[in-house]
């Protein structure tokens, strides 16, 4: 995988900008290319290796009160001009009866570029491959581990965006998805411990590696696959639930961001991800949680997942509230979103958040790095607030209604704490809730060395359909009185 | 042969030139030419058109390989180039792969040709006639029409060929907050009188979503899971429920009628149909898929989907499984409940018109967890009496479809998948509706 970009776009940037259609109210030309790397050694046999190369151009036409767009991965000159007269006649179909009829002009000219300390590309495919044998064998701990896994999934994202308004963004991004897990074994008993799930992932180079700890993990994914298979079910009962940060980022994803994504709110995703509870009137005075909640969108946290300067519509992105001390003060909205919610009567600031997942796909408000605010506990004062309770760590099954209200979570491992100290481990953490109470029973924020910075790499959302990575960065935090419980076993 | 067919026949043919030795080259070709219309309050949200072509490569040499894919610009002189280039960057990466001991290369499947033939689509008065039969209703939605391609071409010879031109609108009408009744249109022509029909039904659902709604307390309900219901429930069993891999490395969900002897009840027949389907025949690798292969028989385990891969990993012969082994035309039999008088079978209880959002709340059980979502009634002696706020369902499916299953209805529904990740999918499945005794309700 090559870094071939700059060069290409000297070659293909004058005829997108040839593309963009005149007579017209405003037009965008949006073109990306991802290169993209898939490794993956399983027990011991290095898996098919996968390389890709999807490029292509979306260019959206606003006319006459009418939008349309049209994608294409023909980038001649002539698929160009096609696509341009094919949204331009969508453009024409849908004057008069579409939700938005004022595009978002933009004449901003800016680039943002990924912060690559150790770029891969300076590795050979067999340095990247032994990584990979390296860490898959020290999974394999002990005779039960019935299948493990390495991988390391890399992209490389280039994305153009010009504007019949002068605009020009330029942003290449530099993503890196590494990947373990180990699955234990006995009779009707399985167990698997994962490597965050999907969370350790990180803008970067090999360096995103270092930062998750990922050679000294794969041995401990394996032994806690162990442990797991040994442990007794987590108990049923009513206790406080303490959040590792990489279960914190599913709490914060299905029951803060996709709450607060203002399309959802304006009713776009009712036929397929769904409402939300909350509702334009909440702005600026709702209590979303307790005084010690704070989150933020954002973009400016160097290396998280989902850091960029402009968002697709090519709105510059800033860091941005969106609850502060525990009341709700802004969405999740790009600037067509608040442009819609202005028009119903209800002005809210929003933040740059419209995004697609490709060049194949419209922008949508989307989360991008949403992220929980540091308090000030210490890890230990957090475990020794908790008489009765458990310890949640990583992810591994999210269940919310379509209003994003009432949420089943289920986590990998978990860890018993009574009188304030940690016990023993525990298999089939679970927690049930419902958001509008959930986050009122925060009880303990942890301090800035329980924080990290991860991620969810398959966000799910829109129609037609879209999958795009969010970022989240959370600290440890405490949750009382929980409605908790273990598997059926 | 259409124009695609011909495109991709002749850049494998230019490209097969390129080989040395005694490489081999597969090619898959996955494309679409789609259009798709987001409707909101019956207003469009977002319309346009994605014109994409996905090659994907694998250059074979003895026991290794390297696999690739990029998007065609439709332009030979562009693609020759950029598959000349990738073919040798596929060869580099070769020479650095060891040996793949479970690499299956498909030698004694056939050519296959499966096309519908073109069909005009015309959206703009597809979105007149919504916006007029939808009119004073919210309308939520999307519809999507076009062609979908899918070829195989090997440098041995075979060639396999599928191509679906279709229309498909899934839509909602929200009556006021979560309220609403789901729905969806979709097949080769519009038909008019077909989708009024549909609007008609759908707005007479909507009437009964009118009354006050009742607020259940968390328990065990005698419910009634629409055939949409059902196919979630088949959804997340699928995630490693029918996969040889998921079998043998003992991360399948149903592990415990693989190891502990449960089973389902003995109503419940579960097939991957692909005659009966709506997607191609063939995989990625070129294995062509048999018409049927038995799931669940009599509510035990039968066969599992085996990819290529997983053929040479376990010894096993492989049926044509995709990579992730998981079904794309799932079909199950009819029971013997009378579908016109299911309201009567289930006497007092809950309707499900849909479930949403399932995930595994301790997976070795297959113990599932979800919502209810859209048209959910309180039924009493056989008469919806109001809607039920959405709740929380947390049961194995060894409950649902085995101790606790009254019985499945006698008839059945064609769903199409309306999925369009990365391109529109082609799968479906054909499913009864399933009364259920004592499922549990928890929040």
């Amino acid at each position: 995988m090559t870094t071939t970009a700059p060069a290409a776009y000297q070659h293909l940037e004058p005829r997108l900008r040839a593309a963009l259609p005149g007579g017209v109210d405003y037009a965008t030309v949006r073109f990306s290319e991802t290169r993209a790397e898939y490794l993956a050694v399983r027990q011991g046999v290095a898996q098919p290796t996968s390389t890709s190369v999807d490029a292509g151009a979306m260019i959206t036409v606003w006319s006459g009160g009418g939008v349309g767009y049209a994608a294409t991965s023909d980038l001649t000159d002539s698929g160009l001009r096609a696509a341009a007269e094919q949204a331009t006649r969508w453009a024409a179909t849908t004057a008069g009866r579409t939700v938005a009829d004022t595009p978002p002009t933009i004449e901003e000219v800016g680039s943002y570029q990924s912060p690559v300390t150790d770029p891969w590309d300076q590795t050979t495919l067999t340095d990247r491959l032994e990584l990979l044998v390296e860490a898959d064998a020290a999974l394999d701990v002990d005779q039960r581990i019935v299948d493990r896994m390495a991988a390391l999934r890399r992209t490389d994202v280039d994305s153009l965006i010009l504007t019949t308004g002068g605009g020009r963004i330029e942003q290449l991004t530099r993503n890196t998805f590494p990947y373990m897990y180990a699955t234990a074994n006995s009779g009707a008993l399985t167990q698997t411990r994962t490597y965050g799930r999907n969370a350790n992932v990180g803008q970067g180079g090999r360096e995103v590696l270092d930062r998750f700890g990922f050679n000294r993990r794969a041995a401990e994914i394996g032994h806690e696959a162990i442990e797991l298979l040994e442990a007794a079910n987590c108990p049923t009962g009513t206790m406080d639930a303490v959040l590792a940060p990489d279960q914190m980022i599913l709490q914060i994803h299905e029951s803060i961001g996709h709450p607060l994504e203002l399309d959802r709110i304006l009713g776009d995703e009712r036929n397929y991800a769904g409402t939300s509870f909350v509702t334009l009137d909440m702005f600026g005075s709702y209590r979303y949680g307790s005084d010690l909640l704070n989150v933020t969108f954002d973009p400016d946290m160097e290396g998280q997942i989902a850091s960029y300067r402009f968002d697709d519509e090519g709105t510059p992105a800033s860091k941005q509230f969106l609850i502060r001390n525990g009341v709700l003060e802004r969405p999740l909205g790009g600037t067509i979103s608040q442009a819609r919610a202005s028009a119903q009567g209800l002005a809210v600031d929003g933040v740059a958040n419209s995004r697609a997942c490709s060049w194949n796909r419209p922008p949508i408000d989307r989360m991008a790095n949403i992220n929980v605010e540091p308090g000030t506990d210490t890890f230990d004062d957090l475990i020794a607030g908790v008489e009765s309770g458990v310890f949640l760590q990583t992810n591994n099954s999210w269940s919310i209604d379509d209003s994003r209200n009432k949420f089943q979570f289920s986590c990998e491992y978990g860890r018993l704490i009574t009188d304030g100290e940690l016990g023993p481990v525990v298999r089939n953490p679970s927690y049930r809730g419902i958001s509008a109470t959930f986050w009122r029973s925060l009880s303990g924020v942890g301090d800035p060395s329980t924080s990290q910075a991860l991620g969810t790499p398959n966000c799910g959302k829109g129609e037609p359909n879209q999958v795009i990575s969010t970022g989240h960065a959370s600290p440890v935090c405490r949750f009382s009185s929980i409605d908790v419980f273990g598997g059926a076993q | 042969m259409s124009d695609v067919q011909t495109y991709f026949s002749e850049l494998v043919t230019w490209a097969n030139s390129r080989l040395s030795g005694d490489e081999i080259l597969t090619c898959y070709l996955a494309g679409e030419d789609s259009n798709f219309v987001r409707f909101n309050r019956n207003l469009i949200r977002q319309a346009g058109s994605v014109s994409q072509r996905r090659l994907s490569l694998d250059l074979i040499a003895g026991t290794r390989h390297a696999a690739g894919s990029l998007q065609l610009s439709q332009d030979q002189q562009m693609d020759r180039a950029a598959v000349a280039s990738m073919i040798e960057s596929l060869r580099e990466q070769r020479r650095a792969m060891p040996d793949d001991p479970y690499l299956a290369v498909s030698t004694d499947n056939p050519s296959t040709f499966d096309a519908d033939p073109d069909t005009d689509h015309d959206p703009a008065t597809v979105i007149d006639e919504i916006q007029t039969v939808a009119k004073g209703r919210d309308l939520v939605g999307i519809y999507a029409d076009g062609a979908v391609y899918h070829g195989f071409a090997s440098s041995l010879g075979q060639r396999n060929w599928y191509q679906s031109d279709t229309f498909n609108f899934d839509w909602s009408f929200y009556l006021h907050g979560d309220k609403a009744v789901k729905n969806s249109y979709g097949g080769r022509h519009w038909d008019s009188a077909a989708f009024t029909a549909k609007v008609g039904a759908a707005s007479h659902q909507l009437d009964s979503l009118a009354r006050p709604a009742l607020d259940l307390q968390p328990g065990r309900y005698r419910t009634y899971l629409s055939p949409t219901a059902v196919q979630q429930l088949l959804q997340i069993v699928s995630w490693g429920g029918f996969g040889l891999k998921a079998h043998r490395t003992k991360q399948t969900p149903l592990l415990r009628m693989a190891a502990d002897g449960a089973g389902l009840h003995p109503s419940v027949n579960l097939t991957e149909d692909t005659a009966g389907g709506t997607g191609p025949n063939f995989q990625e690798q070129g294995f062509v898929r048999p018409d049927q292969v038995t799931l669940i028989e009599g509510g035990n385990l039968a066969d599992q989907l085996v990819s290529p891969r997983s053929s040479k990993e376990y010894g096993v012969p492989t049926n044509g499984a995709s990579n992730f082994e998981q079904p794309m035309a799932t079909a199950m039999t009819t029971g013997s409940l009378s579908s016109a008088t299911v309201l009567d079978e289930l006497g007092t209880g809950l309707l499900v018109g849909n479930l949403w959002y399932l995930n595994f709340s301790d997976k070795a059980a297959c113990r599932t967890t979800g919502m209810t979502r859209f048209a959910t009634f309180w039924v009493e002696d056989g008469e919806v009496v109001a809607p039920a706020n959405v709740m929380r369902f947390d049961d194995t499916i060894y409950n649902l479809l085995g101790d606790k299953l009254v019985g499945l209805t006698d008839e059945r529904e064609t769903l199409l998948d309306a999925g369009t990740y990365g391109g529109r999918s082609t799968a479906s499945t054909r499913l009864p509706g399933a009364l259920v005794d004592d499922m549990a309700f928890t929040l």
